[in-house]
């Protein structure tokens, strides 16, 4: 017996590295060069922040937030996100519905065209509102002639931000709702719900965590997002400045640790982000694998 | 049980006439006629792509045929919504709700009525319960779909559609995900279920075996048009054509002849012929492989002279790969265990054969 034992005892060592693993040489160098990437162009930003932001300490932290064109470009950012959000969830249902559950004509160009302002510069989606809604814009005149203000005021801070944040919510959903299929709205219907009831008892909950998961990558980009918003806002202080637009300003005029207090909101938001995305992941896999 | 889902009728009867039904170039339904008699268990058989499932869904009202009509009790429901259609699905992939309890999928269909037909929570309680019980998974109300077995799955996808009183109940291919044992359980189940509460069912297959136990009328489905429709001993013993024998059970296939009346495969004279066929057409013949008389070799008998290439013993049965000295073809017979250890057959011995029973098609077809 001792002697299979002593036998036994070479293989068991050799199968703890199984054909396909690396040297241990390359696996540290491979997770090293990962981390060292990581603490440098994710941690040591995100630090730098804080630390400039404290660097004048707590008091001017908090007034250059309490301060009123802070307070304002903080307001404006909430609505910008937030009408952003509403309105590109509603899109993304209707979207992500029509594309995965039913087979129409020019459904390959639809899906096209909500990843096309993914593809295309910020810049460029600001301009295209100023082309539009603009003084010399497309439909200028007859805004003026009504006295109605887009460009250069909250209404077009809030279209070129859901522009933006277009694509988040249907791109979560539609890979999900095309491997869910249709057979359980077809059962739902013939027991008798109506579209509605379908919808609001059988479609929605199964996608629940996937569009959650969307609203939240949509709002972290919405509050974050300067180029479109900046060719849009016309740099109004205390009217048209988001969050990014006010950080860019104090920066511009020397005030450092005021520019960084006002970004290091932004930079918690994105904490947060993180905070509930890993949530809602780890709820989802809980729920596909043993529900509630 | 026909008290307690509350309806006095046993189901609809259902008609279908001249339903044709096309995707793009794609004839999924070629002017199908076939009645459903009220109470009945009806099977459609058919190869995977032979329209079986088309036409279970026009009956359900999620397509809508090209032309023809679909008949509820005499009454033309072509263009009928499927909300008021009235009829139980079950599909193959069970389509439980899968954020529901059990008990809430089962309650679905009462649940969604409007407020002044919805039964009141205790009697809601009380038949879904009652449904529970009748699909013996009572005390299972509180799981969700991901934690029952595929078979319990399919139960309460049941249960889910009888709870909404359906004068119909339709099931696709119901038993397509499961495992055979499971199955085989599932589908007696399901016959006895019927009989106790009666409501017109028609479920698609393509399982002959499947169609064959649980039916009480098969109709065989195949590219798009009827082949026949028949009792299950119907179908199988008097098949209509090529296409239905084959699909029923495997076939050999021999050449023969028409001579005098009679059908003469190689030495052999054979029961079969019908006056329909012609004097000296050749003809293929087709025999079941457990229909071969299998002889060990002796001189002067009449038959299919062949040596044994393969002995391949299935469980109560043993098959025969067999080579045929006249025209150095394989084919396969089957016999019981029984005959087999008497005859102490080994590859490489010689046999006859003799066809017990045979069938001519006037129509052939190639596979």
């Amino acid at each position: 017996m001792t002697g299979h034992v002593t036998h036994a005892t070479p293989s068991v060592e050799r199968s703890e590295r199984s054909a396909t693993a690396e040297t241990p040489l390359v696996r540290w160098l491979l997770i090293g060069v990962a981390l060292a990437f990581l603490g440098l162009f994710l941690v040591v930003p995100l630090a730098a922040v804080f630390v400039e932001a404290f660097s004048k300490g707590a008091a001017a932290y908090f007034a250059a937030i309490r301060e009123p064109m802070a307070m304002a470009a903080i307001r404006l950012t909430l609505i910008a996100a937030f009408s952003a959000v509403v309105l590109n969830t509603v899109f993304g249902l209707v979207a992500a519905w029509a594309i995965a559950k039913f087979d129409f004509i020019g459904k390959s160009v639809l899906i096209t065209l909500i990843d096309l302002p993914f593809s295309v510069s910020p810049v460029v989606s600001g301009l295209i509102y100023v082309l539009l809604f603009g003084m010399q814009g497309l439909f200028g005149p007859w805004l003026v002639e009504h006295d109605i203000k887009i460009i250069f005021a909250t209404p077009g801070i809030i279209l070129a931000t859901t522009f933006v944040t277009f694509p988040f919510v249907a791109r979560e959903l539609i890979p999900l709702m095309e491997s869910q299929g249709h057979e359980e709205e077809e059962a739902a219907i013939s027991l008798g719900a109506s579209g509605w009831q379908t919808f609001w008892r059988v479609t929605l909950p199964n996608v629940k965590w996937g569009l959650l998961y969307g609203l939240i990558l949509c709002n972290a980009r919405a509050m974050g997002e300067f180029g479109a918003v900046s060719v849009v806002s016309g740099h109004v202080r205390g009217q048209t400045n988001t969050i990014p637009l006010h950080v860019e300003i104090l920066y511009n005029e020397y005030q450092f640790a005021a520019a960084f207090a006002v970004a290091s909101l932004l930079a918690l938001l994105t904490l947060v982000t993180l905070g509930v995305k890993t949530l809602i992941e780890w709820k989802a896999r809980q729920e596909a694998t043993s529900p509630v | 049980m026909e008290g307690k889902t509350g309806s006095n009728q046993p189901g609809m009867k259902i008609e279908i006439k001249n339903i044709t039904k096309r995707f793009g170039a794609f004839t999924a339904l070629d002017n199908v006629s076939l009645d459903f008699p009220s109470g009945d268990l009806v099977a459609l058989l058919g190869p995977s792509g032979c329209g079986k499932t088309t036409l279970l869904r026009i009956i359900a009202g999620m397509e809508t045929p090209d032309s023809g009509e679909v008949l509820f009790d005499g009454e033309d429901a072509t263009r009928r919504n499927v909300r008021e259609r009235h009829v139980g699905l079950v599909f193959q992939h069970y389509a439980l709700f899968r954020h529901m309890s059990v008990f809430e999928n089962v309650a679905f269909g009462l649940r969604v009525r409007p407020r002044e037909d919805r039964p009141s929570k205790e009697e809601i309680r009380e038949r879904v319960h009652g449904l529970l019980k009748l699909v013996q998974l009572d005390g299972l109300a509180a799981r969700y779909p991901t934690q029952l077995s595929g078979g319990q799955r399919q139960r309460v996808a049941l249960a889910r559609a009888l709870a909404v009183q359906p004068k119909l109940l339709l099931l696709d291919e119901p038993f397509g995900a499961l495992d055979a044992k499971v199955r085989k359980e599932l589908r007696r189940w399901l016959r006895l279920l019927h009989d106790e509460i009666h409501i017109t069912s028609i479920f698609v297959t393509h399982d002959q075996e499947e169609a064959l136990e649980v039916a009480d009328r098969v109709a065989v489905l195949n590219t798009g048009k009827l082949e026949q429709v028949g009792t299950p001993d119907d179908v199988y013993q008097r098949p209509a054509n090529a296409f239905v024998y084959n699909f029923l059970g495997s076939g050999v296939r021999l050449a023969g002849c028409i001579k005098g009346g009679r059908l003469r495969v190689g030495s052999l004279t054979l029961d079969g012929a019908e006056a329909s066929h012609r004097e000296d057409q050749e003809t293929v013949v087709y025999v079941r492989p457990h229909d071969f008389q299998v002889e060990r070799s002796y001189d002067g008998a009449t038959g299919i002279g062949a040596f044994v290439a393969r002995v391949l013993p299935v469980g109560p049965v043993v098959r025969l790969e067999l080579f045929r000295y006249d025209t150095a073809e394989f084919i396969e017979v089957e016999l019981t265990r029984e005959r087999f250890d008497e005859l102490g057959l080994q590859p490489a011995d010689i046999v006859r054969l003799k066809p017990k029973s045979a069938r001519v098609f006037t129509e052939d077809y190639s596979i």
